[in-house]
């Protein structure tokens, strides 16, 4: 792993970005809050973080500018839960399009779940180099209302009442519906992973 | 397969940690962000501060203590007590809080759930509701369990989720501090009639009543304090016994 990496974490107003802050410190490295385009093009890596609504969230995104230049990047980037549904192509929370990147619309969980899903549940069929060191079955921490059904840029499964996609790679783009910054040591060592990419 | 969750709660004031008996007779139990990382390390899923001392002055206090609990702790955490604005949940979400509990706010503001979970999404807005069986009906009580009301738990929960709440957090103030089990019956009926996450909370004794309150409670995490804090039950040891008895756990 690059000893020196420059990490961003992009800021653009949505949600609990302090803790991804705190996780990758906890991992030995320092990441920095930005959202000029410039800084974000020049970074190692690139965290694409989201919690909250995704129409308001894609407005955000429009009115800094930052919806035509995620897309451009080419270093490795991770979209964590709202993050990872932004980069497909829509949404149905506030019926909104998305950045694109995976080929995915982001459907609700129906009424035969509770919703949102809160709390711990498993993955499976790992693919890529996101998951070294990580068995079928570990635990990774979930909150929820919306999901990405199963696609061909699936790296990784979950089930809550239909099987989806918890995670998605296409190019340098990945995506996860977890939160591993709050997903203990599975979750720490699917960061320190995207870190060593 | 979704695990149910064990929810250690601390009871903040002053910045150190308390657990009431039926709400009053506090003792102390230690230090929060000490607590908090043991607590991770023994397989808590979930952690929940309630700043019982709420004021002003304090809530500056909880602000910080959320800041450095982010920075220890590498699983979710919701932060309650005394929040009553857009502005209190901003700051706490801001700080690394994942969710935030408010109770009192919200009967005497109901739009408040509303505003709250369209600005920063349902997933982090939990109600917590304090209730107590008086003649023959569950009726909400505020400020701590010391105000009573005529609002009936069942009407206000499925409001509550009506307005966006993400999950309920129901402490039975009949159970609480007894350590004779969870109200499973009355939990049973919020999982039937809502469709939102519900936390046991409040009567927790020893092992059995977890098993029970996640089967006959059908709760999707059950909340303890003392039990936790005093060492009655050690977490591994809790979920090796729930394994056994068939209920998804994360070990």
């Amino acid at each position: 792993m690059k000893e020196k990496q420059k990490i961003v974490i992009i800021d653009y107003g949505a949600g609990n970005i302090q803790s991804i802050k705190f996780a990758i410190k906890r991992l030995g490295f320092e990441a920095k809050l930005s959202n000029d385009a410039a800084e974000i093009r020049n970074a190692d890596k690139v965290i694409f973080p989201g919690v909250g609504e995704a129409g308001s969230a894609m407005a955000m995104l429009r009115s800094t500018g930052l919806d035509t230049v995620i897309p451009t990047l080419k270093q490795p980037v991770l979209g964590i839960c709202l993050g990872m549904q932004l980069m497909c192509n829509s949404s149905e929370e506030g019926n909104t399009t998305g950045l694109g990147i995976f080929d995915a619309d982001v459907k609700r969980f129906n009424k035969q779940v509770k919703v949102p899903q809160i709390g711990w549940n498993q993955i499976t069929n790992l693919e890529t180099h996101l998951f070294d060191g990580v068995n079928e079955g570990e635990y990774v921490y979930l909150v929820h209302s919306y999901y990405v059904p199963e696609c061909k840029d699936e790296i990784c499964r979950t089930e809550y009442g239909v099987k989806y996609s918890t995670a998605l790679h296409r190019d340098n783009f990945y995506g996860v519906q977890f939160h591993p910054e709050k997903s203990s040591k599975t979750g720490e060592q699917i960061l320190k992973n995207f870190l060593k990419l | 397969m979704l695990t149910k969750r064990i929810i250690p709660c601390l009871d903040i004031k002053n910045g150190r940690t308390v657990k009431g008996v039926n709400f009053v007779d506090l003792r102390d139990a230690g230090d929060p962000v000490e607590l908090a990382a043991a607590y991770a390390e023994n397989g808590a899923d979930e952690l929940i501060f309630l700043d019982i001392s709420a004021t002003e002055e304090k809530r500056k206090t909880l602000a910080k203590l959320v800041l450095d609990v982010a920075e220890q702790l590498n699983i979710p955490f919701t932060v309650g007590g005394g929040i009553s604005s857009v502005e209190d949940v901003d700051l706490l979400l801001k700080n690394g809080a994942d969710k935030v509990s408010i109770n009192s706010s919200a009967v005497k503001n109901p739009d408040l759930i509303n505003q709250l979970s369209a600005k920063f999404g349902s997933q982090c807005i939990v109600v917590a509701i304090d209730a107590k069986f008086i003649e023959g009906k569950w009726k909400v009580h505020l400020v701590g369990g010391k105000v009573p009301t005529d609002l009936d738990l069942f009407e206000w929960a499925k409001e509550v989720e009506e307005r966006g709440a993400g999950e309920i957090l129901f402490t039975s103030m009949n159970h609480d501090g007894t350590k004779n089990g969870f109200a499973n019956e009355a939990l049973a009926q919020l999982s039937q009639e809502l469709n939102i996450p519900i936390i046991a909370s409040g009567g927790a004794g020893n092992i059995q009543h977890f098993e029970d309150t996640f089967k006959i409670g059908k709760a999707d995490a059950a909340l303890a304090a003392s039990v936790f804090h005093f060492k009655e039950i050690e977490i591994k040891e809790l979920k090796k016994h729930l394994q056994t008895a068939n209920i998804p756990v994360r070990i």
